[in-house]
């Protein structure tokens, strides 16, 4: 924490940056860029022959062929459930609309593999890409569902009565006024799907649908983890940085949550008249698909006898609490870790924005891009090479951990400490505290509760990883999510079911917690 | 308790920007084992109680687990190694990385199932078979050869797990017997026909619930199915392939220190331990792991075929290799 000593003084706008804190702040994203490079220069190693040879050959191609396939199926599907469900819960006298709207985000607290583990228990036939469509879908459409329906709400509802009264039929001024608003939101949302389908391993590994994930991972089983494989990581990366630089122009400087949208009113909801009883069906099998299922299923499996012959991990209760402990303790460390790592990049791009910020910013934000199995697999080899006493360690997992999930933490430091007046500090240093009282007695009050809903959020996302974790726990470790992938990867869906509702339950029961906490920012159509 | 704080003074030093150091405690080994999870730790808890020596395991693919030792080299954490299959541990031992195992272990099992440079011992061995669904394929369609499986009559008929180490050996087993374009063109006739999934736990239970026809698997695994569902509503069952089949082969796994312990002593005390009578014994009484203990005049399971009316084909651990090159088939048949 040196690095901060001299970085919070008293200073006046326009000035320069402290060295110490631009040096945390540098950091926080070289961090980021070291496993990127790290592949990068092992892909280096590869003859450009051999690397034209194995970047053309077939396998690379019926990857692509089965990736890109599936993130553009899967965005679409997404936009219009999303969009769909945003509509209808924001814009129509749909009844219950306050409960289907919390209902309709309550997915994004289940992790994708858990819900594949559901689908694929329940029918042999969901495989490949059908299935790898089905549980991405359900799993990520909230992804569009959110912001759109966000937007919805921030809409001025003036536009589209001027476009009623001009004689548009409510179709018309959806698809020509409301629609065209939508974009950005949209688009976004859709970006983070393609994304987020990109970096998913667990889910696919379960469906045996390939994509470069479940390649990379099976290649690392078999031993053959050089620079091969790297050059497989590069293709997948460059798709990513691809998907995360869209999204970016796409959305611009306004990312996810949208506070205080300034609207005076509401939009008079629009009569869904006789479209209301097939509305709700459709929202219940949605809701039933994304939610009932993974629920269900688990929940099913819990009261299955776990057959001893295909479980690799038996079941009991002295292991499940190990593993809850472990995977509480480690999203505690790893939430904590990345608010850390943020806190300086926070701090610079609100106190000192320019360039400088604005680079490093940019570089913590490549992390959304950067898929878990790359960062494992860079890491391992790093450190097994050069910093021997982090490999296998458990400080390399929480590093891990903060890397891959700095992006959410530096969006709520970020707005956290925006909103604290700059002359508080200044008060506080002219009332003779120090840096480091500054911190504890102004900042830390203040930013605290925006800070730690971020943490919250990465601590919920580390309690649900898998890739980082199978591949980076130390000697020893076993953590929910490893138990779970230990079963279902070999079909013993019961035995799983323990440690898969104990993940669920922490997910769902943290995600309520933050919803609430964050009084309607997550889930805006509750009550206020 | 203890993990909690360890994590958190691990986290808190990390988070310091420093190195956290790495405690080695007295009285303790460290094995990195690709066998059955609960088989190994059934086993570690044994040795622990007889020793008093405490075991931490770190599991994983058997060659992904060498591939880690070879790059960890000489700083390994690692003590011992338990193998699922031979070729992971020839690969050490071509690479020197393995500590000569004690006279006295080897002597417990016959000399062709440990390694030919008595740095590896051998402690089970499994069959491999082709497993099938009564209800879906007669017996009397199954092939009597495990090459015939790559016949286009196959497709979309067999299951297969290519990146489970037990199916390596078959692979270098062919490459070894036919040569490497016919192991090729082997592999490539499965890719066409098979449905491929992560381990033959997997292929087993698929095969039991009808999603696949056939697959091929370690015998152990059909009989662990046998065993949890009783006879009566077991819809698989297991055919051996002809006598001196490459299909017949038998995989071996086996232990081995790693040269670069600090705790060689107690690691050969786990080697001899793994091949003692008692610990094979329980091997071969347990309902759980179904292989063959290696141990002269230790019974196997009685749900298994009797070792000596097995016929697995002419070929020494040697001549299966390391697996390298069977991966490297793999990749050039788009397997992996």
């Amino acid at each position: 924490m040196s690095q901060l000593a001299g970085a919070i003084g008293v200073k006046t706008a326009g000035a320069r940056a402290p060295a110490p804190l631009i040096a945390a702040a540098s950091f926080a994203s070289a961090l980021v860029l070291l496993p990127i490079g790290y592949t990068v220069l092992q892909a280096t190693g590869v003859d450009a022959h051999t690397a034209v040879e194995l970047i053309f050959r077939p396998l690379v191609g019926r990857l692509l062929m089965n990736t890109i396939g599936l993130v553009i199926a899967a965005s679409a599907s997404s936009a219009v459930i999303g969009v769909t469900a945003a509509w209808l819960v924001e814009r129509t006298d749909l009844p219950g609309r306050k409960i289907w709207g919390v209902l309709a985000a309550a997915p994004l607290a289940v992790p994708a593999f858990i819900a594949s583990y559901a689908w694929v228990s329940l029918s042999n036939s969901l495989q490949d890409f059908a299935g790898a469509l089905l549980v991405v879908t359900f799993s990520y459409y909230p992804l569009i569902y959110l912001p759109v329906a966000a937007a919805l709400r921030g809409l001025d509802p003036g536009l589209e009565e001027t476009a009623r009264a001009l004689g548009q039929s409510a179709w018309g001024s959806f698809y020509r006024v409301v629609l065209p608003q939508l974009h950005p939101a949209l688009y976004g949302g859709m970006l983070l799907v393609a994304l987020d389908t990109l970096i998913e391993f667990g889910a696919f590994a379960l469906l045996r649908f390939r994509t470069f994930t479940t390649e990379l991972y099976a290649e690392y089983r078999t031993g053959l983890d050089g620079p091969e494989s790297s050059l497989l990581a590069l293709v997948l990366i460059v798709l990513c940085v691809a998907c995360l630089v869209g999204e970016l122009k796409v959305r611009g400087g306004a990312r996810y949550a949208r506070i205080g949208s300034g609207v005076r009113r509401a939009g008079a909801p629009q009569s869904l008249g006789g479209m209301r009883w097939p509305a709700l069906a459709a929202f219940t099998t949605l809701i039933g698909a994304s939610l009932g299922v993974p629920l269900g299923m688990v929940g099913f499996w819990l009261l299955q006898h776990a057959s001893a012959a295909t479980s690799p991990v038996a079941p009991s209760l002295p292991l499940l609490i190990d593993a809850t402990v472990a995977s509480v303790a480690y999203g505690l460390a790893g939430a904590a870790a990345a608010a850390i790592l943020a806190a300086p990049l926070g701090y610079l791009a609100t106190r000192y924005p320019g360039r400088v910020s604005v680079i490093l910013e940019r570089i913590a934000f490549l992390a959304q891009g950067v898929p878990g199995i790359v960062v494992a697999l860079a890491f391992i080899s790093l450190t097994v090479q050069m910093i021997r006493p982090l490999y296998q360690s458990a400080a390399l997992l929480v590093i891990a951990y903060a890397i891959l999930f700095l992006p959410f933490a530096l969006v709520s430091v970020r707005a956290a400490l925006a909103q604290i007046p700059r002359g508080l500090e200044e008060t506080g240093r002219s009332l003779g505290l120090g840096w480091f009282g500054v911190c504890r007695r102004v900042l830390a009050p203040l930013a605290g509760p925006g800070i730690g809903a971020g943490a919250a959020m990465v601590f919920v996302f580390i309690v649900t990883e898998l890739t980082a974790t199978l591949l980076l726990a130390p000697i020893g470790t076993r953590t929910l999510a490893t138990e779970v992938w230990a079963n279902t990867s070999s079909l013993a869906f019961a035995a799983a079911a323990p440690f898969a509702a104990m993940m669920l339950l922490l997910s769902l029961l943290s995600t309520w917690l933050l919803a609430r906490r964050m009084d309607g920012a997550a889930f805006p159509t509750q009550d206020r | 308790m203890s993990r909690i704080s360890r994590i958190a003074l691990a986290a808190a030093v990390s988070l310091c920007l420093a190195i956290a150091p790495q405690g080695a405690i007295a009285a303790s080994l460290t094995l990195y084992a690709a066998q059955h999870q609960q088989t190994v730790d059934l086993l570690a808890k044994a040795f622990t109680k007889e020793t008093g020596i405490d075991v931490k395991v770190h599991f994983g693919e058997a060659p992904e687990l060498a591939s880690q030792l070879v790059k960890e080299g000489a700083s390994s954490a690692a003590d011992a190694f338990l193998s699922a299959n031979s070729p992971e541990l020839e690969l050490l031992s071509e690479r020197g990385l393995l500590a000569k195992v004690a006279p006295a272990t080897l002597a417990a099992v016959p000399p062709k199932d440990s390694g030919a440079s008595g740095d590896w011992v051998g402690v089970l061995a499994r069959e491999n078979v082709l497993g099938y669904n009564k209800d879906m394929i007669q017996e009397a369609a199954l092939p009597a050869s495990l090459l015939d499986l790559a016949r286009p009559e196959w497709k979309g008929r067999i299951a297969i797990a290519p990146t489970d180490a037990d199916f390596l050996p078959l692979v270098g087993a062919i490459a070894a017997l036919k040569g490497r374009p016919a192991a090729l063109e082997w592999l490539k006739g499965l890719h066409e026909n098979a449905m491929i999934f992560d381990d033959n736990e997997g292929v087993a239970a698929a095969v039991e619930r009808g999603a696949a026809a056939t697959g091929i698997i370690n015998n152990y695994y059909w009989a662990r199915l046998r065993t949890e569902k009783g006879a009566d509503n077991t819809r698989s069952a297991i055919h051996h392939f002809a006598a001196g089949d490459i299909g017949a082969l038998m995989n071996v796994s086996g232990a081995a220190v790693l040269k670069s312990s600090r705790n060689q002593a107690a690691a050969q005390k786990l080697l001899a331990f793994l091949v003692s009578k008692p610990a094979q014994e329980m091997l071969g009484k347990l309902d759980i792991t179904f292989e063959y203990p290696l141990a002269a005049g230790v019974a196997a399971n009685p749900l298994l075929k009797p070792m000596g009316e097995l016929q697995p084909p002419d070929l020494t651990l040697k001549q299966i290799g390391d697996d390298r090159d069977a991966a490297k088939l793999l990749r050039d048949a788009g397997l992996i």
